[in-house]
């Protein structure tokens, strides 16, 4: 009976993540999500011959895989926007009316986070690697660094933006706690280095997990001469696997407690309240 | 069709608090296997926040509730198997097409087949038994009010339940998809042997869908029963009018046969145009609410 039921969770689980996936990458909703990488891409292409105090290493070519790094963080944000979507206009509930549909559900998002992120990368990389001159992209290193940022990154953030996201009550707190990252983002040495930053931001950036997400792609892609304007003008391999862990750890330890209190509270009556308010601001 | 054997549903004093306000004040009530019960009340007598009890989804404040023989406060994933929920429907799945939301659905219950009670139920003859065979390959946001109640209905069955919930589930349908919607939950209680408690605050879908019917004033079961039941059980009096020459008599009483055999039996045939009107369970409904509301006015009434 117990396998059984897990059995059934998997199925229903990635079948629905499958599914949710596919439409996220169909009809009017395909535009949306292109425009994120496209605009990246742009950046990249525009700061292409920019200098940056290195030999041969352009701001774009240094933008390049920190970008990578960005869009692995990014499905923190898919899952706190889906956590308040869907608490809102009921799906979560529904999830809860069913036998093992909150883990069906949980899984679901997983599938979906994961391969939407791996679209973007594939979107970023594929045409962004071909924009920009010196990487070092021989051998397997590059693919096992892409490897291990990859699944240690959506890890990491997949379980932040669970505990972010069941913290958070409506579509709009989302929004806000979306500015936040956008604004953490621009202080993670993404798109400069975190160098040229005053002390106490670089603090802030290097306390999340962006920066050490560039920072693990930069030193899969970039030759090891670039490290030169990184903190402390090192690749830092053994600091970025204890933050990412820490992080990967208390997510661990809060996730699961706060996603069952966020579904233990749901109801018919919090969501009908939740439609009354956004009726509300439509009308 | 009332069921004999064990209550699908019993529940006894069960009282709610939130802070200093009591919601619910000793809630009594029991349904019997195949019946459909409607919890019939005003806005704000505390109809939503008792299905919520009962579903498992809200913690009580006191009282004895069994559903299936399990306290749903302690319900596990396969007490919710054998449980059906129609929730109020918004904007949840827009984009999955109908049979593949509902063979999504059905995934989860599989585990929890029997022999006697295979789940879930094969999609394509729910979507016929709810009249959404033509929509099965439609997105759900294209379906109208009325279609997507029934498939809100057939979430609800898909893994068979024993026990059917529905909160207010015709709000906002108009009169035609709330009388298809009447007529279905009525078929549905019949071919799949279910259960079913129903909320609604309109007294005619109480009447037309339910074999039995708890009035909720105030967090309080003020009278259960049958339609007729109910009727009869509380003194409103039926009214009498008649013509005798050319002006018209009315009376109010409350045995209207005594009242017109001693009004016939010394007429001499100067009475015409009789008639008794019964009072209706509409009358029932809006006195026995209105007493319960405002104790005042019924003691005056009755003095």
């Amino acid at each position: 009976m117990r396998i059984s039921t897990t059995k059934a969770v998997l199925k229903s689980g990635m079948a629905r993540g499958l599914i949710e996936f596919r439409q996220a990458f169909s009809g009017a909703d395909l535009i949306g999500q292109l425009f994120w990488p496209l605009a990246t891409l742009a950046a990249i292409w525009f700061f292409r011959d920019r200098e940056i105090g290195v030999d041969g290493l352009t701001l774009g070519t240094a933008m390049f895989p920190g970008v990578l790094g960005m869009f692995v963080a990014f499905g923190m944000f898919l899952v706190i926007q889906f956590l308040a979507a869907d608490r809102e206009d009921g799906t979560l509930l529904r999830a809860k009316a069913t036998p093992g549909g909150v883990l069906s559900y949980l899984l679901a998002k997983l599938v979906n986070v994961s391969l939407t992120v791996l679209v973007y990368l594939l979107i970023v990389a594929v045409p962004g690697s071909r924009l920009v001159d010196g990487l070092e992209v021989s051998g397997p290193r590059p693919w096992f660094t892409l490897a291990w940022v990859v699944l240690v990154g959506l890890a990491a953030c997949q379980l932040l933006g669970a505990v972010l996201g069941s913290l958070v009550s409506s579509p709009r707190a989302a929004g806000y706690i979306a500015m936040a990252v956008l604004a953490l983002t621009a202080v993670s040495g993404i798109f400069y280095p975190l160098t040229a930053m005053p002390a106490w931001l670089q603090w802030v950036g290097q306390a999340f997990p962006i920066y050490w997400l560039g920072l693990g792609m930069r030193s899969g892609l970039l030759p090891d001469t670039a490290a030169a304007i990184e903190v402390g003008g090192s690749w830092r391999a053994g600091e970025s696997v204890w933050v990412l862990a820490a992080w990967i750890v208390l997510g661990l330890v809060l996730a699961p407690f706060l996603l069952r209190r966020m579904a233990r509270r749901e109801s018919g009556s919090r969501v009908y309240a939740r439609r009354d308010r956004a009726l509300q601001r439509v009308t | 069709m009332s069921g004999d054997g064990a209550p699908v549903l019993e529940v006894a004093d069960l009282r709610m608090r939130y802070g200093d306000k009591d919601v619910l004040n000793g809630i009594d009530l029991t349904v019997r296997p195949g019946e459909v019960l409607a919890l019939l009340g005003p806005n704000g007598a505390g109809k939503t926040t008792t299905i919520e009890i009962l579903e498992g989804f809200r913690k009580r404040s006191a009282g004895e509730v069994s559903v299936l023989g399990i306290d749903p406060a302690e319900g596990d994933e396969a007490w919710r198997a054998r449980v059906g929920i129609v929730l109020q429907s918004w904007r949840d799945h827009r984009k999955w097409r109908v049979r593949q939301f509902l063979t999504n659905q059905g995934i989860l219950y599989a585990p929890f087949s029997t022999p006697d009670v295979p789940r879930p139920w094969a999609v394509d003859d729910l979507l016929a038994s709810v009249g959404l065979t033509d929509q099965a390959d439609e997105q759900v946001r294209h379906l109208s009010g009325g279609q997507r109640r029934r498939l809100d209905v057939a979430v609800g069955l898909i893994g068979r339940p024993e026990l059917l919930f529905l909160d207010e589930p015709t709000a906002g349908l108009d009169p035609q998809a709330r009388r298809q919607f009447h007529d279905l939950l009525r078929g549905v209680s019949q071919d799949f042997g279910v259960t079913v408690l129903i909320t609604t605050h309109d007294l005619a879908e109480a009447d037309k869908v339910a074999d039995r019917i708890a009035i909720l004033v105030d967090g309080r079961v003020i009278a259960a029963g049958t339609a007729a039941e109910l009727s009869r059980g509380i003194t409103t009096h039926d009214r009498v009018r008649w013509v005798v020459g050319g002006r018209l008599f009315q009376q109010s009483t409350a045995d209207s046969t005594a009242f017109v055999r001693a009004l016939l039996q010394d007429d001499r045939g100067a009475v015409t145009q009789l008639e008794v009107h019964r009072a209706s369970l509409e009358d029932t409904y809006l006195s026995l609410v209105g007493n319960a509301e405002n104790p005042a006015t019924a003691a005056a009434d009755a003095a």
